[in-house]
């Protein structure tokens, strides 16, 4: 013990035994908008208390005076890494309320970009994780071949980042050809995403350094996890194959031949490794999708949105040379079609885990009640708890390999 | 072995009887109300039979229905039993004067944010909630911005002067 009499404290510092920490709000570490208040005794963390809600936009009101397809673009800034999931979960949960069904060949499409999405969105998370551990060049690896993906979207329906992408009953357009030929780089084996996603696998997997660095870093229970309401990749990591696509297939998901990776141990290792294998297998449905897709011919290949005039926006030419498209256009567009009254919980796998929305309708042209279920929001809730114990910079790996989006989180 | 709608509902109703009531199932889900001091027991017994295990609490939240005098709000979960995959969904009505439920955060982990969010939208006041304060708005707000008394913003009001944007 070094003798502390001659510095001179204000007096009842010297009591406190810890240091208190801000994380956040706008830590470039933290890739988003958290704070966390963290109580460190050296560089280990004993408590720490998370605040939310610095980008509350407050879409769940927002919605309540806006016609369905005007809700479309707030789900684009959910979770902006995967859009398109958000949005056609938005889409499906409005075809279960007004009952529309839906082709086949538009569950394919919608499949292809549901699963292009979720791999955009791993792959980003996984990449991160890599940065945050110190290792920037996977990162770098990847990111060309979310530019490709981004382009197919760009194809499909003219955006990027929040795409608004599809509409109630299908697509706004067909997929053009240069959206097949991109889609086929894409899936190229030699050059396309397969290659790199091997070889960004070959630069971790099994990486002492990466390995070191992430087993048994923010672990979590199987019991624990679901009792916290983790849903998702960090739910299966910690092993349970709960999966909404098998357990409630929607868009004809029943048709393809998928596993579920499951970890063991839910720490960022498991996390990891769990995305990165998911990966491989959006990749397989893709293929499989994109086969089926190809085997319709004639009439059945322009079939790209369901024959459901009241809710499905028409094409512009028709609106110019049509009277009932005429019609219909001015009444969608101006929010004058009226819904059913029910009560619908439709639910999609999102990036994150299940997203889901809780939608009433009380016969009105808006929705009466909207609610998002958030993966983000709920699992968020057991970060204090995975984190406590541990060093800082585990805290940051442990952050990024939940793959928080502050969009989804704050809603 | 698989459970059915039919299955939950005779069970609940050998064990509450009379006291659920508003039994309907929409686009499949079975949906059921609970007088407001029997949410916890409910779900405490679905929690622990062993036949029903619902044992996953995919979402809370409230509706807010203010002709609906007496009982002005609702606070609806939804229940996930992951082994047999099958959802309900319990609705509790309470007072808006005085909206005080029993939280089920003992019972859930999860539902510790999202009633702090419930709390912080519709201002139902969770008993036992180990730290009900608001979540996504800011501390100083002293109203519940998603009850329907708040509308949005009337885009024809003149009493904010924007010189840039012009109102």
């Amino acid at each position: 013990m070094t003798d502390t009499s001659h510095i001179l404290l204000p007096e009842g510092s010297i009591e406190k035994q810890t240091t208190t920490l801000n994380l956040g709000p706008t830590h470039p570490a933290t890739h988003g908008v958290f704070q966390n208040i963290l109580e460190m005794d050296g560089e280990r963390i004993l408590k720490a208390t998370s605040t939310v809600g610095y980008i509350h936009r407050a879409f769940e009101k927002i919605a309540e005076r806006r016609p369905l397809y005007q809700i479309t673009p707030l789900t684009d800034r959910l979770n902006y890494c995967s859009s398109p999931l958000n949005n056609m979960g938005w889409h499906l949960t409005c075809e279960k309320l007004l009952g529309v069904k839906i082709p086949k060949r538009v569950d394919y499409l919608r499949i292809i970009i549901m699963e292009l999405a979720r791999i955009s969105d791993h792959l980003i998370c996984n990449s991160i994780v890599g940065v945050d551990s110190g290792a920037y060049t996977g990162f770098l690896y990847v990111m060309q071949f979310r530019e490709l993906i981004y382009e197919i979207y760009e194809e499909v329906c003219g955006s990027r980042l929040t795409t608004n992408i599809g509409r109630i009953g299908g697509f706004e357009r067909n997929f053009t050809n240069t959206a097949f030929e991109k889609l086929e780089k894409f899936l190229d084996p030699k050059k396309g995403y397969p290659a790199q996603l091997k070889e960004f696998e070959n630069l971790f997997n099994r990486n002492r350094i990466f390995m070191d660095r992430t087993i048994g870093c923010g672990a979590i229970a199987a019991d624990r996890a679901l009792n916290y309401g983790f849903t998702g990749p960090n739910l299966r990591a910690a092993g349970v194959d709960y999966d909404v696509r098998v357990h409630t297939p929607y868009s004809s998901y029943e048709e393809f031949d998928f596993t579920i990776p499951v970890g063991k141990t839910g720490d960022c290792y498991d996390r990891f490794l769990v995305r990165n294998e998911e990966m491989w297998q959006s990749l397989s449905i893709i293929n499989q999708a994109y086969k089926k897709v190809k085997e319709f011919k004639g009439a059945e290949a322009e079939v790209f949105h369901a024959d459901s005039p009241a809710y499905y926006l028409p094409e512009k030419k028709d609106v110019y040379t049509k009277m009932e498209a005429l019609i219909y256009h001015f009444k969608i567009v101006m929010g004058e079609t009226e819904m059913p009254v029910g009560e619908v919980y439709s639910s999609i796998e999102a990036g994150n885990g299940e997203l889901g929305f809780y939608l009433i309708s009380d016969g009105g042209r808006t929705p009466y009640r909207l609610h998002f279920r958030r993966p983000c929001f709920i699992y968020y809730q057991a970060y204090p708890e995975l984190i406590k114990g541990g060093m800082l910079s585990d805290a940051i790996i442990t952050m990024s390999s939940l793959n928080l989006i502050a969009g989804e989180l704050d809603a | 072995m698989s459970i059915s709608n039919e299955t939950i509902k005779a069970s609940l109703i050998e064990k509450f009887g009379e006291q659920l009531t508003d039994w309907q199932e929409p686009y499949g889900m079975l949906t059921f109300t609970a007088p407001k001091d029997m949410n916890l027991k409910v779900l405490q017994f679905l929690f622990d039979d062993e036949i029903l295990r619902f044992r996953f609490l995919t979402d809370l939240q409230a509706v807010h229905y203010p002709n609906n005098t007496g009982a002005e709000l609702a606070v609806v979960y939804h229940l996930h039993n992951l082994q047999d995959n099958i959802r309900i969904r319990l609705k509790v009505f309470t007072d808006i004067q005085q909206p005080d439920v029993f939280s089920a955060t003992a019972l859930y982990q999860s539902a510790n944010f999202m009633e702090r969010e419930t709390y912080d939208f519709y201002g139902v006041n969770f008993t036992g909630h180990p730290n009900l304060i608001r979540i996504l708005n800011v501390d100083e707000m002293d109203y519940f911005p998603m009850r329907k008394e708040f509308p949005l913003e009337d885009q024809t009001r003149v009493d904010k002067d924007d010189e840039m944007f012009g109102r």
